[in-house]
């Protein structure tokens, strides 16, 4: 079970900031439940935006990104209205992707 | 029973070798990371010293530049969540590394920016303890660096 994955942009003086929250534990593996085993790890590795189907930016994440990833990132171009999708893929093969538009 | 655990443990061990050994070899170039392709970013992902990750990623002596501007809290009360801001006034920033040269594994995230998208990343990061965040930007395959301490009041990672 995975949640959508808020994502916010807008344009100006044709530079378009975009600004995601993605929704996920980023457990590292090394933390412990209350009864003292491993919680096994659990994080986002691969992240992939794009805008109006064009990448615009590729990450890869190690453990130590925040819970609930958060990124902001700038592209020159990009009008209103225009498609902004998130994708992301984590250690245990899940994925997701979703959609915003620049407003 | 016995024989079981024990079966799980080598079997751990073994899989744990593998993967230190295949970095070892990445790290002390044995395999080039052109070889060793995509795993190389596996290899600096599970880097534990500054030194193993610019190894497996190839940056042997990234420069410190004034044109990288990293941005982060003098203090972090919550290591679980620490704000930092890489901008980039590189021409054509091809590559952003985030890394904390104190976390159990150094390389935080790295990032590829596309021909128009601006060299300029804001994310949160995990910091164990009181360390210095070092933002890596890769340029005509060459590596420039800029470094900030961040006092990290109660670690989160």
């Amino acid at each position: 079970m995975t949640s959508p994955t808020k994502i916010r942009a807008s344009v100006k003086d044709g530079v378009t900031e975009v600004r995601v929250l993605m929704q996920h534990e980023m457990e590292n593996g090394r933390r412990k439940d209350e009864v003292g085993s491993l919680i096994p790890a659990w994080y986002i590795t691969e992240i992939k935006a794009q805008h109006n189907g064009k990448i615009v930016l590729e990450g890869r994440f190690g453990t130590a990104v925040s819970k609930n990833p958060y990124l902001v990132f700038r592209f020159r171009g990009g009008a209103v209205g225009d498609k902004i999708t998130l994708s992301w893929l984590d250690n245990l093969g899940e994925t997701r992707s979703d959609e915003g538009a620049i407003s | 029973m016995e024989a079981g655990v024990n079966l799980g443990r080598r079997n751990a061990l073994k899989t744990g070798g593998g993967l230190g050994l295949f970095g070892l070899l990445t790290v002390a170039g044995l395999i080039r990371p052109e070889i060793a392709s995509a795993d190389w970013l596996k290899a600096a992902f599970e880097a534990k010293t500054v030194g193993e990750a610019l190894d497996a990623m190839g940056a042997l002596v990234p420069e410190s530049s004034s044109a990288i501007r990293l941005t982060t809290p003098e203090i972090a009360e919550n290591g679980a969540v620490v704000p930092i801001t890489v901008e980039s006034s590189l021409s054509r920033t091809e590559q952003i590394f985030i890394l904390v040269d104190k976390n159990p594994t150094m390389l935080v995230a790295s990032f590829v920016i596309p021909e128009g998208t601006e060299g300029y990343l804001t994310t949160r990061i995990k910091m164990a303890q009181t360390a210095s965040v070092i933002a890596l930007v890769k340029v005509n395959g060459k590596f420039y660096r800029a470094s900030r301490e961040v006092q990290v009041t109660a670690g989160g990672c």
